[in-house]
């Protein structure tokens, strides 16, 4: 008589996931809750649809690269653990003071780990660079069928031009993080979960 | 001797049910209670607070805080695109030309993208309500652990008493109720038509719906009486179960409208039909819009008939808001001069749009109009349009829209068919082994649509008034995306507020 969803999330899970994420134990099992509610193939696993069943995130115009951020290279099944690994990225990052663990490494909700979400969605091909083909596809995506090729390539160039300091015609992830220094990433790409 | 076997107990049993069910069945015919089953009621309330008390006892020992339902997982706010793209943009300059692109920008579509991973208003509408606390059915057992050997215990008595003692009861009114409502409506069919007739077939009708009633232990609560729909309406409602039908039958004749179908439900259908008048369609009639406005637009006409009976969202909503009342229209044909409206097809769907053609819109206007039902809301695209005023025109026929909203009370038992999970049989089996139903039913006035109000303004103010009166959350998405996907154009839309923001009112993209 135990309960259905949660039964199959053991402790030890919950603890390792808890060290991993900074996420706390309710929150964890409410979004386990969520996990297996999107999984209509009871497979303990997500695929691309399941995800894509969602409205609000079908009509987001960065919906696929979202998606795409939860699924490993070359992979197109997420499981529990590599849900909440890619979901604490939005966590606050002032949730952080409770869990000082000095051993644990930068915590996945760094201001860093955050840029580096943003980045990957630009990096269509993950080779660390954002390349100007990869900015226009990315544009493109954004804008539809609104606006020209040639404004979109116009607009594509002068941000490389802006970012670009090593002149390689693209944008490293380093280059990345300076134009973007005063914008406040800890606030913006944080969700507040309750707890 | 004087030793009790299983051959004496049987026949005792036996005859305890029958008067079991003789008790429940008679009164509930005539529309009186014994008493049963509001004592039965009594008895399973004291049971569930003395269930819900030990469960929070123990949480509270063992210090693991239940989540609460009614909180959210993360709290959004709700600013628009145009304001959290500013605000991201704060700290630089603003290019001079070229248009206004930030790599910033992406920030806002990966937050909402993740926001809705983590919750969104839409999937968890087309599964059951979540409940704060268990109410010792296993199938509402999400979130509770094993509490203690009592409560087990009397979750096992639970399953005795719901299995072996209300679902053999159950089953048995439903079947009395529906073959008292083929036999009896087949009766009815022989007399001629007359008022002696129509009272006979409603009596029947009800009759039924109130056994069916007792046998869910339905208890349902009328509001608002006053606003019942009348003859010659349409009376509307949110979507839940079919359930629905004999929650609002219970109080009154309605037509029905629906698909024809084979087997015991085709032969129900034909009985029906024979006492009085429900509007069923074969599969191919439904594709023919003339047809379908034709009948129902004839059937509405007649102010003899009984209202019809609409659910406008199209599908099964979990009961916890009111999803989009399609657009739709009705094809009225015979154009009469000044007014000639050409509806578009399908069965009565909040709002109405009308093509109007050969139009003249006179104020203050009677329209003579014939054939045709006035649907509230209605969406009137005119063409060729001249204004006129004053002029007097005489309207005929037309008919009432009635809005009604049904909330049930989780607590007894989940009324809401996820069709996609269960299909009729077993959403039926899980109906008839729950504890209750308990539900609420709002009958709320008729509205008609303001001036300078268009149609979907207008089906939006009566899905807000349903969804206000029966405590449901008022929610554009459609109850469709309960199995189809979400159209393009939304994601076009934000694509083009979103492009605006890049290149402004200087280019002409």
């Amino acid at each position: 008589m135990g309960s259905r969803a949660s039964s199959l999330l053991r402790e030890e899970d919950i603890e390792e996931i808890k060290k991993e994420t900074g996420f706390s134990h309710s929150q964890i099992t409410r979004l386990y809750s969520r996990f297996h509610s999107l999984d209509k193939g009871e497979n303990g696993a997500l695929s691309r649809e399941d995800f894509q069943r969602i409205p609000e995130l079908a009509i987001n115009p960065l919906g696929d690269r979202i998606i795409n951020a939860f699924f490993p290279e070359g992979e197109d099944q997420v499981n529990f653990r590599g849900f909440m690994r890619t979901l604490a990225h939005f966590r606050p990052v002032e949730d952080n003071e409770k869990n000082k663990d000095p051993s644990s490494g930068e915590p996945l909700n760094s201001r860093n780990n955050k840029l580096l979400f943003a980045f990957r969605l630009y990096d269509l091909d993950r080779d660390d660079k954002i390349s100007r083909d990869e900015l226009l596809q990315v544009l493109r995506m954004m804008v539809g069928v609104n606006i020209s090729d040639e404004q979109l390539g116009s607009i594509a160039d002068r941000t490389i031009q802006e970012a670009d300091t090593n002149g390689d015609m693209s944008i490293s992830f380093s280059e990345f993080i300076k134009v973007l220094e005063k914008v406040d990433v800890e606030q913006k790409m944080s969700i507040r979960f309750l707890h | 001797s004087g030793v009790c076997s299983m051959e004496d107990v049987w026949p005792m049993l036996r005859m305890a049910f029958v008067v079991l069910v003789l008790l429940i069945m008679l009164p509930a015919m005539f529309g009186l209670s014994l008493g049963i089953t509001e004592a039965y009621m009594k008895i399973l309330i004291k049971t569930l607070e003395w269930a819900t008390l030990k469960i929070q006892k123990n949480s509270e020992e063992k210090k693991t805080l239940k989540p609460s339902s009614s909180n959210g997982l993360i709290q959004r706010d709700d600013s628009s695109l145009e304001k959290e793209i500013v605000e991201l943009r704060r700290n630089r300059t603003r290019p001079v030309e070229g248009g206004d692109f930030a790599l910033s920008d992406v920030f806002y579509f990966s937050r909402r993208g993740v926001e809705s991973i983590v919750e969104d208003e839409v999937t968890h509408r087309f599964s059951s309500e979540e409940l704060a606390s268990w109410n010792l059915l296993t199938r509402t057992n999400n979130n509770f652990h094993y509490i203690s050997l009592r409560l087990t215990i009397l979750w096992g008595v639970g399953v005795c008493i719901r299995y072996g003692i209300l679902l053999p009861l159950r089953v048995t009114l439903a079947a009395i109720g529906i073959s008292w409502l083929v036999v009896g409506t087949t009766g009815v069919g022989f007399l001629p038509n007359c008022r002696l007739k129509d009272w006979l077939s409603e009596l029947v009708h009800v009759m039924c719906y109130r056994i069916c009633a007792r046998g869910l232990s339905a208890t349902i609560h009328y509001h608002n009486r006053e606003n019942k729909p009348k003859k010659g309406g349409i009376c509307v409602a949110n979507h839940t179960s079919p359930i629905d039908v004999v929650i609002l039958a219970n109080d009154g004749g309605y037509a029905m409208v629906g698909q024809v179908h084979g087997g015991l439900m085709g032969v129900i259908q034909r009985a029906m039909v024979r006492a009085c008048p429900h509007i069923w369609f074969e599969r191919a009639e439904m594709k023919d819009r003339h047809l379908v406005t034709k009948r129902l637009r004839d059937h509405v006409n007649d102010k003899n008939k009984l209202p019809i009976l609409i659910f406008p969202e199209g599908t099964c909503i979990n009961n916890t808001s009111v999803m989009m009342f399609k657009k739709g229209s009705f094809e009225i044909g015979g154009t009469i001069y000044p007014v000639a409206i050409k509806v578009e097809p399908f069965c009565l769907i909040y709002p109405v749009a009308i093509k109007v053609e050969a139009f003249c819109l006179i104020y203050p206007v009677a329209i003579k109009v014939e054939a045709f039902c006035l649907i509230y809301p209605v969406a009137i695209k005119v063409e060729p349009f001249c204004l006129i005023y004053p002029v007097a025109i005489k309207v005929e026929p037309f008919c009432l829209i009635y809005p009604v909203a049904i909330k049930y009370d989780p607590q007894f038992g989940d009324a809401f068919w996820n069709s996609g999970k269960y299909n009729m049989v077993s959403y039926l089996l899980r109906m008839m082994t729950s504890w209750a139903i308990v539900c609420n039913v709002w009958y709320l006035p008729p509205m008609t649509q303001q001036e300078g109000e268009d149609a979907v303004q207008f089906a939006n103010r009566v899905k807000s008034a349903i969804a206000h009166q029966g405590g449901l959350v008022d929610l554009s998405w459609d109850g469709g995306l309960k199995r189809a996907k979400v159209k393009d154009t939304f994601r076009q839309e934000q694509q083009k507020i979103y492009s605006h923001m890049l290149v402004r009112d200087d280019s002409s993209d």
